[in-house]
């Protein structure tokens, strides 16, 4: 029997190791910034201008994705049961594991200035639209955050109970007076809290306006901070927008503390995916509150619109990837290294983020459950969300400001990278290990102790077996954002150091469309057997996710 | 879930039958990922390899840089040239400033006499010892840091099939109807994209900032560097105008053989390009840099000039120059600033630049 560490221990550990991953960056910063001439760049038009597009095009992204949210949420839940459904809801929550670049390549195939809608509209001579800017933005950004708003709000019609739909049918209620008294009710509880969560995606959003806005006339501040220091080495415009950065997500977070939006970035809805009751019997009360052709017609419409919204750049992406060039790119010697970078990124930074997870959690849920000290475990565990007030870009700025003097950073790349990175998939991994945690604990605590089963044994016993599930489910989410992250490495790649989301940007960026599309499959892929294999190897036989 | 319906021992037997296959599958993982690593820390540090900083245009197949490289390795014999592509020419310079005293290059090549104060301010760059006196430049040579390499007169190259009456200058470009679209390049990667920064700035001085945004309708895009802009956009039809050199016909005179693509003659006058080369201070190879400066400006190299990097040789070549270098345009005016007004003027004329593509 080994020694027992006391129940801070691990807690400390990870808040120390977290500490120094994220504190000495930004007293770096911060140092930096003392010197910085405030009154100067509250003057700085330039600055003040990337602020307000970052505000406007994260507040436009946001009215877009609920209108159109909104009808799909509405649509799904009035079709209750029909074939297919289930794997719509599920191809929802597809845009959670794709990586963002990937799914920029596909919207660029088809809204592009090349793509399938512009080919279409030349057929009747109608002349290409503007894609690169604001409306590229507008749409990718639709792309990622209707399907996320559209299954966070059908959950909360699902949770409306069936005598309410009974009543609905008994008074021979309206479809407008079921939406007005029933379910616009229901929906309106979720939407502050689900608007500002994706303000904030959009508002930190980077892969998305480095690669689709085109020019200074379009950027947000965190890519300006990209700019700052990749382009113009100007390490005081990096640093004041940095602050700046700083300033708005800590309002943000406040503010969503405020409107108790729990900072899950919307990862809840993969546990609730899980058991919606999306394919219960014929008799759903629902059945018959909107009858006729038109309803069903509307209805049909706004599903096959939502459907193709979706689908087309995924299509699109897949089948652009066959092409003259899929060999010679599959062999080409920059894919492979990129790729093995990839997957060690991925990997390292799926361990280091669980690991930190489970330390966290391991002293959080003793300071709940033995110690009942609820508000001090929650602090605890909300380090593990630093990220989200130190997006990357600033994070980053902070440890090349720290690491500038003592050697050459990237030559050090992947081990930045992979610390961003681990961080970045904290907060869904400290979500998806929580409540399991927890049961595991707080229903056999006592007995157990009474029992004596402790430490290893109680690990390796008891919590396994739970924890199994959840565990690889975070190892594979946490795994295959790293995969698809183009923050960190923007900043630190190189052409020594690249990575596939890296690679695939830079392609995209010299328009050498052919290679991008390979590369982008061959990303897509990783990720996706990353995602299966690790679930499929830790997970055990009745994996998570089925 | 509920794990009080079975007995825990059973239980137990399971779990533990379950183990071996997990301990396996964390071993494969952390091996895979050990190995990846280590895979990619294979450092190629010898003597005798210089490492270059330059453009991707100067590195590519049909660029002056494998010709180079071949006639240098062959002249030295032991050595090999590294060239290291960037993804954009004043990126080079941002690059040497990022790494610091502990950059792997050892000579940048492709900065030009607009970055020459601003890169030496940087304390990062060695003198080169090599004597230019000999070389035939359109301005005076005083610097000893810096070696030019060639030089060229920044223009907008048209497709004279798209647009068979280009405008004759910047005022013209900017009344023209808003149909008319350009590709730019960005000036703070780009030192063609600088140079039209630069260009603007020495016609309309004051008022530049005020001609950025009425010429703004017409750009396209402003691109990273000049490569995506010259060959992904322009030569792709995307518009019918890009910010290039006076030389960019020769190429297509020479080897595609037609006269499609001409550069536009300015009234205003054309801003000059001298294209340079330096050698870092912390390189631990001075002598085999030097060496190389050495042949960069030696008939031999400079003979790939004209059509690998398609600008003016800064030797002269007599009848190895191409005919069509003859068919070019020749600027009324060589417009200039010297490097140090860059320096002082570079942040807020970038700064003005940037106030005006952002809009209001």
């Amino acid at each position: 029997m080994s020694t027992r560490w006391p129940w801070w221990a691990s807690g400390t550990a990870a808040l120390l190791i977290i500490a120094a991953m994220t504190l000495l960056p930004l007293a770096a910063m911060l140092a930096q910034a003392g010197a910085i001439d405030w009154q100067g760049i509250a003057n700085n038009t330039y600055l003040l201008r990337v602020i307000r597009f970052s505000l406007y095009q994260a507040l436009a992204s946001t009215v877009l994705a609920l209108l159109s949210a909104i009808p799909v949420a509405l649509a799904l839940s009035h079709k209750p049961t029909f074939p297919g459904r289930s794997l719509i809801v599920s191809l929802f929550s597809l845009s959670l594991v794709i990586p963002t670049i990937v799914a920029i390549y596909g919207i660029v195939a088809v809204f592009g200035r090349t793509g399938w809608l512009n080919e279409f509209l030349a057929l009747s001579d109608i002349k290409p639209l503007a894609f690169y800017g604001l409306p590229g933005i507008l749409i990718a950004h639709v792309f990622f955050n209707m399907p996320l708003a559209a299954r966070i709000l059908l959950n909360s019609l699902e949770s409306i109970p069936a005598d309410n739909w009974r009543l609905c049918r008994q008074l021979g209620m309206t479809p407008w007076t079921i939406f007005r008294h029933l379910e616009w009710h229901r929906m309106k509880h979720q939407l502050p809290a689900l608007a500002l969560l994706i303000f904030t995606l959009c508002f930190t959003s980077f892969a998305i306006v480095m690669t689709l806005g085109g020019g200074p006339r379009s950027t947000t501040i965190e890519v300006a901070i990209y700019q700052a220091l990749r382009f113009d080495f100007d390490i005081t415009l990096a640093v004041s927008l940095a602050c700046v950065q700083l300033l708005i997500c800590l309002s943000l977070m406040a503010l969503s503390t405020v409107l108790r939006h729990d900072n899950s970035m919307g990862f809840d809805i993969y546990k609730m995916g899980q058991n919606s009751k999306s394919d219960t019997g014929q008799d759903d009360p629902r059945q018959g509150l909107w009858p006729g052709t038109t309803w069903n017609l509307i209805h049909g419409g706004i599903l096959v619109i939502g459907i193709v919204f979706v689908l087309l750049p995924l299509l699109a992406l897949v089948l652009s990837s066959f092409n003259g060039k899929t060999l010679s790119v599959l062999l080409d010697t920059t894919t492979l290294s990129a790729l093995s970078n990839t997957v060690a990124v991925s990997l390292t930074a799926a361990c280091l983020s669980v690991t930190l997870g489970l330390a966290l959690l391991q002293s959080t849920r003793h300071l709940r459950i033995r110690l009942a000290r609820e508000r001090m475990g929650q602090w605890l565990q909300l380090t593990g969300n630093i990220i989200l007030v130190l997006p990357p870009l600033v994070l980053g700025t902070g440890l090349f400001l720290l690491l500038r003097p003592l050697a050459d950073v990237f030559s050090i790349a992947l081990i930045l990278v992979i610390m961003i990175n681990s961080l970045m998939a904290l907060p869904f991994v400290l979500r998806i290990l929580e409540t399991p945690m927890m049961n595991a604990a707080s229903a056999q605590d006592r007995l157990l102790r009474s029992l004596g089963i402790q430490g290893w044994n109680r690990w390796r016993h008891i919590d396994w077996p739970q924890l199994r599930k959840p565990l690889a489910l975070s190892l594979a989410l946490s795994a295959t954002l790293s995969a698809g992250d183009l923050s960190a490495i923007a900043l630190f790649g190189s052409e020594r150091v690249r990575t596939l989301p890296l690679l695939l940007y830079q392609r995209m960026g010299s328009y050498r469309l052919e290679e991008a599309a390979v590369t982008a499959g061959i990303l897509l892929l990783t990720c996706l057997l990353l995602f299966a294999a690790i679930q499929w190897l830790i997970g055990g036989k009745e994996r998570a996710g089925n | 879930m509920s794990m009080t319906s079975v007995p825990t021992s059973m239980r137990m037997n399971q779990s533990t039958a379950r183990t071996c296959r997990h301990r396996l599958s964390i071993a494969v993982l952390v091996g895979t990922t050990c190995a990846m690593t280590l895979a990619n820390a294979q450092a190629a540090d010898e003597t005798r390899s210089l490492t270059v900083y330059t453009y991707e245009s100067f590195t590519a197949e049909w660029g002056p840089g494998p010709a180079i490289k071949t006639g240098f390795e062959e002249q030295c014999g032991d050595c090999t040239i590294n060239f290291v592509a960037l993804d954009s020419s004043a990126g080079i310079l941002n690059r040497v400033q990022l790494e610091g005293k502990s950059s792997p290059a050892d000579v940048v090549l492709g900065l030009d006499t607009n970055l020459m104060a601003i890169a030496e301010d940087t304390g990062l760059l060695s003198r080169s010892g090599v004597d230019t006196s000999a070389l035939e430049l359109p301005t005076e040579w005083t610097s000893d840091t810096f070696v030019p390499f060639d030089y060229g007169y920044f223009a907008f190259v048209y497709d004279t099939e798209a647009l068979p009456e280009p405008p004759t200058s910047f005022d013209e470009l900017i009344d023209a109807s808003e149909e008319l679209k350009i590709i730019i390049q960005d000036p703070r990667t780009s030192t063609p994209g600088l140079g039209l920064l630069l260009w603007m700035k020495s016609v309309y001085g004051d008022k530049a900032m005020d001609k950025w945004q009425a010429l703004q309708p017409h750009i396209l895009t402003v691109t990273k560097g000049w490569s995506e802009a010259y060959f992904s956009l322009f030569l792709n039809g995307e518009a019918p105008m890009v910010l290039s050199y006076s030389t960019s016909p020769a190429y297509h005179m020479e080897i595609d053989e037609t006269d499609r693509y001409q550069a536009a003659p300015f009234s205003d006058g054309h801003y000059l390009q001298v294209e340079v080369a330096a050698l870092l201070k912390q390189s631990p190879r001075q002598e085999l840099g030097r060496e190389f400066l050495n042949y960069l400006i030696s008939p031999e190299a400079q003979a790939s000039i004209p059509l690998g990097n398609v600008m003016y040789p800064v030797t002269d070549l007599e009848d190895k120059l191409p005919a069509s270098f003859d068919r070019l345009i020749t600027p009324v005016e060589t417009l200039q600033f010297t490097p140090e007004d860059v320096r002082d003027g570079r942040k807020s004329w970038i700064n003005e630049w940037l106030e005006a593509s952002t809009g209001s």
